[in-house]
């Protein structure tokens, strides 16, 4: 089946890519993924933190998801435990934003003459990280593709300079790109590698991990013992006087994975659910609130 | 006489708040237009996918000039009166006229010119636009749905000038995102924007936009001998998504029409808004679906079509898993999970609300003609499938989903049936269930709601009803009155108390009588209280009296429970009755004698509506009031003489005599009616009284000099208020 135009489908890699090569030349910085596990592009420092405060700012990168509950064991087409998203971050967002987003749609491939391309509204929340926004789920004939955002508050706190957020699902994007029904399938690079090859062995082993494996005793310790870390280094200053709000971040995302593989695992009641997002949250919120008055401090 | 036209053009409105705006548009523009004193013939908004419209014909180039007078303080009223005029008017005193000892101030403003209206106009629009959801972008500080790109605005042709936060007025405007001209251009007035808008394929009014959705969706199915399933709600939406909306026929695997036609329909809708299409003459669903694209593809729609064929198949090849997961888990197992879910903090666990529906189901059963057993058995599965898969994906599943997995588990029809519609009826819209067992259920799954929510003090306030309590209470009267169901409401209402509050034990009470009990909730407060007194009274010194105080207490508390609920009942059956053209009054009249069934209060309204149309109805109204007036005044004076009227007095009119004689008559036919429920025979009887009445007050002073003569005509008076008010508070309605 021909879904689209270009007369080879770009590879998964080719994908990140020609993206990176793209949002290269928009000026983005092309960072690597954040070296701690994170359920959404949006949780690593370069987008939650710099979405803060009044600096300008231009990033993109791949970051690697995780979503202990999604693991199938490799067995469903669609969903998978670790997934990865393409991640744009514009500050403040350019008046252009829609139309640099359609042209990198042109860019891997997909052309709006033969395809429906719309903006659907979605009004994005990350509720572990206290952070909103207005926008869309951007629809390529009537699939989510895209997640678009102009980011209203982070943290809790109502930014002053409005971001613009694109996350890109990107092997729902290259299934569609290469016309494939399974993920697995995929075409890995030019070579003949498939994603499967790299990745199905993995769905297994950290599903049955995910689902059956962890110490839950011991994920509700360390959870225990990140949140206090995170309080711990917002206590503390660096040596130009900073609060270590990096370092008190890094362990709020801990502790935002730790809480995932609870549920994974069946771990968490109805009625705690709320109190452990809560706990996350209000770290979160110390961490942006700190970052903030440090900047105006020193404005 | 000139034309404005205004665009706000933005990137991509929610669909849903489109026709809000559209409204809100107009109402906005027509208000602070008429402020400033400007008329116009004909004024339109247009709302779409990227854009605003605002167009108004025959509009004068300014506003009126202003001339009046104004009148100020007398020229002997004090120096501060007359500073305040001045300051109040910005004149000096030279400029003031003098009239008859009284300052005037003539005062003249040139017109305004509507252009310099409009845009301070337009200005505040924007900055006060009531979107149910704003945002703000980039480094701005103004709010919109989302960002705005541009503004157009013309009067009679010409640019007006101003801008918004940095956004400046043009005469330019653009066409569709990917199939118009890439460029954006100008345009002259309304006919020359809308024209050019077409030619650059955008549909600027929704009516065309749905028109040519449902056109063309009927034309894709009929090519292939198909037929579209009409749904307005989603062309609602999908006209809200597309500014060039072209309807494309797509094909489903034939293997999920094994699914619930619910499901399918459902899943095809909410998450892809896509329309169902069904072959003519047969029931079900064909394989097929109608996607509605925002553009003419340059392939006719064969990629789009394909890709959306496989976006639906993997939709529904999870509810076909949930589907098939759900029938391996099953009631128990669900309504087990159910005991971890909180219906409401203060009003327990869904499981416990089950509990409490199935017992007041299984009491209302006999009063709609159910069978006890599978009324309860019907409400304990009721609100299993809200652990489901299916629901949990798709919450408006909700019961539907139940009576599917019912059938498949053996259960009766009746039960099936009952769980599938016990929601009903869900609005005023929405039809009535008529089953036995579905009401019974349908009717108790209401009162819980009613009366938990009004015991934890959750009443609806103003427009704020989050619990959907009127809707809860409109579906009981309707499942009441279009069954003509014989119930004691608010005696059910008090039962449903007892079983919010696990007070069943109530029974352990010496004598406790619980039918009575049921009964006198319905009596009145004095009664209820009078009864506590004596039962408390019974009790003191005996042995665990602490408990059965509290629990007599509590039943109190019950009582004062079902009051409440029923006043509530009151309320929105007399809504639903003026919805009906039935008069309040009538319905506050026949409420007032503390009926709480309500096929015979209805009844009771609907006679005396009838008998108040005919001519001895409105006299005898009439009479009554004269009566009700003079008895009101005498016992200010003093209490009302009691006691039988005596007949055959010295003196004594023969219009008093015929009077007490056909009050007498009257008394006996009016509670023989009532007993029997003929409303048209008591207001007959009371037909009866109307030219006796009216002959005794032409004929007889009520107060006579003779003592004895003015009791026995004031007794009298009484007896006739009183044999009219068994029938309904005549008081209360007006005339």
């Amino acid at each position: 089946m021909s879904t689209v135009a270009a007369a080879e489908p770009l590879s998964f890699q080719d994908l990140i890519l020609t993206l990176h090569h793209y949002w290269s030349d928009q000026g983005c910085a092309i960072l690597q993924p954040y070296d701690i596990e994170v359920g959404a592009g949006t949780l690593h420092p370069a987008t939650v933190l710099r979405a803060l405060g009044k600096k300008p700012w231009k990033a993109a990168y791949v970051q690697p998801s995780r979503r202990p509950g999604d693991g199938r064991y490799g067995e469903n087409p669609n969903r998978l435990q670790h997934y990865y998203q393409y991640q744009v971050i514009l500050k403040p967002n350019p008046d252009n934003l829609q139309e640099l987003y359609l042209n990198s749609l042109r860019a891997i491939g997909i052309d709006p003459s033969l395809h429906d391309i719309r903006f659907v509204e979605d009004d994005w929340e990350n509720p572990t990280v206290g952070a909103w926004g207005l926008g869309w789920e951007v629809w390529c004939d009537g699939m989510e593709v895209t997640q678009f955002t102009y980011f209203q508050g982070v943290g809790g706190i109502e930014v002053d300079v409005v971001s613009g957020e694109l996350t890109y699902g990107l092997e729902r994007l290259a299934m569609y790109v290469q016309g494939v029904d399974n993920v697995y399938d995929l075409k890995f690079n030019k070579e003949g590698l498939t994603y499967g090859e790299v990745f199905l062995e993995n769905e297994r082993q950290q599903s049955e991990a995910n689902f059956h494996g962890y110490d839950v005793a011991a994920l509700k310790r360390r959870f225990e013992d990140m949140e206090r870390e995170a309080a711990h280094f917002l206590t503390m200053k660096g040596p130009q006087g900073q609060p270590l709000v990096l370092a008190a971040y890094d362990q709020v995302l801990k502790a935002s994975h730790l809480f995932n593989l609870m549920d994974a695992r069946g771990a968490i009641a109805v009625a705690e659910r709320q109190s452990y997002i809560g706990r996350i949250r209000d770290l979160c919120k110390a961490c942006a609130l700190a970052q903030v008055e440090h900047e105006r401090a020193t404005a | 006489m000139s034309q404005l036209l205004l665009e706000i053009f933005s990137e991509e409105i929610p669909a849903r708040m489109q026709p809000g705006a559209a409204r809100d548009l107009e109402r906005m523009a027509s208000d602070r237009l008429k402020a400033a004193g400007l008329t116009w013939d004909a004024l339109t908004t247009y709302a779409g996918p990227r854009r605003l419209t605002l167009v108004i014909d025959g509009l004068p180039a300014a506003t009126p000039d202003r001339n009046e007078e104004l009148k100020g303080p007398k020229t002997s009223a004090p120096a501060q009166a007359l500073e305040g005029f001045l300051r109040k008017t910005g004149l000096t005193q030279d400029q003031l006229v003098e009239r008859d000892g009284v300052w005037f101030a003539q005062i003249s403003s040139k017109g305004r010119a509507t252009t310099e209206v409009v845009a301070e106009s337009v200005d505040d629009i924007i900055r006060h636009f009531p979107w149910p959801k704003s945002m703000r972008w980039g480094t701005g500080t103004l709010r919109w749905v989302r960002p705005i790109k541009r503004i157009l605005a013309l009067f009679d042709g010409a640019v007006i000038p101003f801008e918004v936060d940095g956004i400046p007025s043009g005469d330019v405007t653009e066409g569709h995102r990917f199939m118009g001209a890439g460029q954006p251009f100008a345009v002259k007035d309304f006919a020359d924007y809308r024209t050019k808008l077409e030619r650059n394929f955008v549909l600027l009014d929704a009516a065309d936009r749905k028109l040519r959705i449902l056109e063309g969706a009927r034309a894709v199915c009929a090519a292939k001998g198909l037929a579209l399933v009409d749904d307005d709600g989603l062309l609602d939406e999908v006209s809200g998504l597309a500014e060039w909306p072209t309807p494309i026929l797509g094909d489903m695997d034939p293997q999920f029409l094994a699914l619930p036609p619910e499901v399918v329909q459902l899943s095809m809708k909410v998450h892809q808004k896509y329309f169902a299409v069904r072959e003519p003459g047969k029931d079900g669903l064909a394989p097929h679906f109608v996607v509605v694209a925002n553009v003419e593809a340059t392939d006719g729609g064969a990629a789009l079509a394909a890709g959306n064929a496989k976006v639906l198949s993997a939709r529904l090849s999870d509810a076909e898993f949930f589907w098939t997961e759900d029938q391996k888990v099953g009631f128990d197992a669900w309504n087990a999970k159910l005991k971890d879910v909180t219906f409401h903090a203060k009003l327990g666990t869904l499981a416990e609300r089950v509990d409490r529906i199935a017992a007041l189901a299984r009491e209302i059963a006999p009063l709609v003609g159910a069978d006890p057993a599978q009324a309860e058995q019907a409400a304990r599965l009721s609100k299993a499938d809200l652990a489901s898969g299916m629901v949990g994906e798709f919450p408006e599943l909700q019961g539907i989903m139940g009576g599917y997995y019912a059938r498949l588990a053996g259960q009766p029809d009746a039960v099936a049936d009952a769980i599938r519609d016990h929601y009903k009826p869900q609005g005023p819209g929405d039809t009535v269930p008529t089953a036995p067992v579905t009401v019974a259920v349908a009717m108790a799954e209401k009162l819980d709601t009613l009366v938990g929510f009004f015991a934890i003090d959750e009443k609806p306030t103003g427009s704020k009803d989050p619990y959907a309590l009127r809707r809860a209470a409109l579906g009981v009267i309707r499942l009441v009155l279009e069954n003509g169901v014989r119930m004691p409401l608010q005696g059910m209402t008090f039962v449903a108390g007892e079983y919010l509050s696990g007070m069943r034990n109530l029974e352990k009470l010496p004598n406790y009588d619980r039918a009575s009990v049921v009964r006198k909730a319905v009596l009145g407060k004095e009664e209820v209280e009078a009864d506590r007194n004596r039962i408390a009274a019974m009790l003191d010194g005996a042995d665990g009296a602490d408990w059965q105080h509290g629990a007599l207490d509590y039943q109190a508390g019950l009582t004062q429970l079902g009051w409440d609920v029923l006043a509530f009942f009151a309320d929105r059956l007399t809504v639903l009755l003026r919805d009906k053209g039935q008069r309040h009054d009538l319905v506050a009249a026949v409420f007032a004698l503390g009926d709480d069934d309500l096929v015979r209060i209805v009844r009771r309204v609907e006679a005396l509506a009838a008998f108040l149309a005919t001519d001895d109805g409105a006299n005898l109204l009439a009479g009554y009031k004269r009566a009700a007036q003079l008895l009101k005044a005498e016992e200010k004076k003093g209490p009302l003489p009691e006691g039988a009227v005596a007949t055959g007095l010295p003196n004594q009119p023969a219009e008093e005599t015929a009077l007490a004689f056909a009050a007498a008559a009257a008394a006996s036919a009016v509670d023989a009616a009532l007993e029997a429920e003929d409303f048209a025979a008591a207001m007959t009887a009371l037909a009866r009284l109307r030219a006796p009445v009216d002959a005794f007050f032409t004929a007889v002073m009520v107060n006579s000099d003779v003592a004895e003569e003015r009791e026995n005509r004031l007794k009298l008076l009484g007896q006739v208020r009183n044999v009219m008010n068994r029938v309904a508070d005549f008081g209360q309605i007006a005339g």
